[in-house]
């Protein structure tokens, strides 16, 4: 019986605890986050700690721009055999501004997505007869990053009917599908708990947005494949690759759910 | 490493007397010397382990750097503008490697 004082200390304890933890949600959910927040939509920008929105908000702090500096640099380099650097048909990087903002495109030849990576890789076999870059290379991703950069701040504007409708469906049933030993799907972290802790990390919702983006754990930039397939290995489940319809699709559905919000391009995450 | 290219913002110019700040990034991998190569063998640390800024040829400040750095490290410090003259800024690689920026600061 003498514990029992104690025992109630304890609960009242817990419940300060859980009652200050719900203080410091609603304060978050209540900050006004401008652009970032569209409606329920909110770019993982807000789920961030404030010492990286701070890197991600001053261009020279943002380690991201390194990439995006090696991406304008290619811009003006001609390469392959018809001699063309992007600038030769495309002028100046002004001309890229919005582009970001409607991939993937449907591509009527291929008859399926196409994302900003693949669109740039074609450019270069296609119009500058010049070899691909690798996926994830830094010249890749340097001119993903440059290229949507252009468009930063603009809303996410991606097209779902029409020819589209069928991608998109795939790309829902991607997300709602349970995977992997840990039997999980996307929805489950990022739609049913969005705003809460995994261990030690703030689930966000998910939003691609951002991409391609330096995120800290990587000690670089990645695309937004790259962090499909980080998560797809995190549930246990075997990735599917770079470029693959499988994540086209999905890539698809992700930038719809985040309709709306302005793109942020090199973004800066945990 | 050839291309690796340290950045340096600074205010071009600043009132006498006033505190201004610098801030420096150097893009490098900051290889630990912890991690294994596929092979299993141990890739061999190559970090920055010195910073150094002068101004006017006199150390303003200088800085060890270990390998708990992180990659691409950003440093940020402050600086009374008393006269006008001109930054060194000099990082150090293990192996001597030396990168180096120059950035003049006017004061009125």
């Amino acid at each position: 019986m003498g514990n029992t004082p104690r025992k109630y200390a304890l609960v009242g304890l817990v419940l300060a605890m859980a009652a200050g933890a719900a203080g410091t949600a609603v304060a978050e959910e209540k900050k006004d986050w401008g652009a970032y927040k569209v409606g329920d939509k909110r770019s993982g920008y807000t789920y961030a700690a404030p010492e990286t929105r701070a890197m991600q908000d001053d261009n020279f702090q943002n380690p991201a721009m390194l990439w995006a500096e090696a991406g304008e640099e290619l811009w003006n380099k001609v390469d392959g055999e018809a001699g063309k650097s992007c600038a030769s048909c495309h002028k100046t990087p002004d001309s890229m501004k919005g582009v970001a903002v409607s991939y993937p495109k449907y591509v009527a030849a291929k008859k399926g997505l196409e994302n900003l990576e693949q669109r740039i890789n074609r450019c270069r076999t296609e119009n500058m007869k010049a070899k691909e870059w690798k996926y994830e290379s830094k010249e890749l991703l340097g001119m993903t990053v440059f290229v949507r950069h252009q468009s930063l701040g603009m809303p996410v504007n991606v097209k779902v009917d029409g020819e589209y409708a069928p991608f998109f469906e795939k790309g829902k049933a991607f997300y709602n599908q349970r995977r992997g030993q840990l039997d999980m799907a996307c929805k489950h972290c990022h739609e049913d708990f969005a705003g809460t802790q995994i261990r030690a990390n703030l689930l966000s919702q998910g939003q691609g947005n951002g991409f391609p983006l330096y995120r800290l754990k990587w000690s670089g930039v990645g695309s937004l494949h790259r962090r499909f397939r980080g998560c797809n290995k995190q549930v246990r489940s075997t990735p599917y690759g770079y470029g693959s319809d499988e994540y086209l699709a999905l890539e698809l559905y992700v930038m719809w759910r985040g309709q709306g919000l302005p793109i942020e391009t090199p973004a800066v995450r945990n | 490493m050839s291309n690796i290219k340290p950045r340096v913002r600074i205010p071009k110019s600043a009132k006498k007397g006033e505190v201004v700040e610098i801030k420096t990034l150097i893009e490098h991998k900051m290889e630990t010397g912890q991690r294994k190569d596929k092979q299993g063998n141990k890739i061999p640390r190559k970090i920055v382990n010195r910073f150094e800024c002068k101004f006017n040829g006199k150390l303003v400040l200088a800085s060890d750097w270990h390998p708990a750095v992180s990659a691409n490290p950003y440093l940020a410090f402050h600086f009374r503008a008393e006269d006008s003259g001109e930054f060194e800024f000099r990082w150090v690689e293990d192996g001597g490697a030396e990168f180096t920026k120059k950035a003049k600061l006017t004061v009125s």
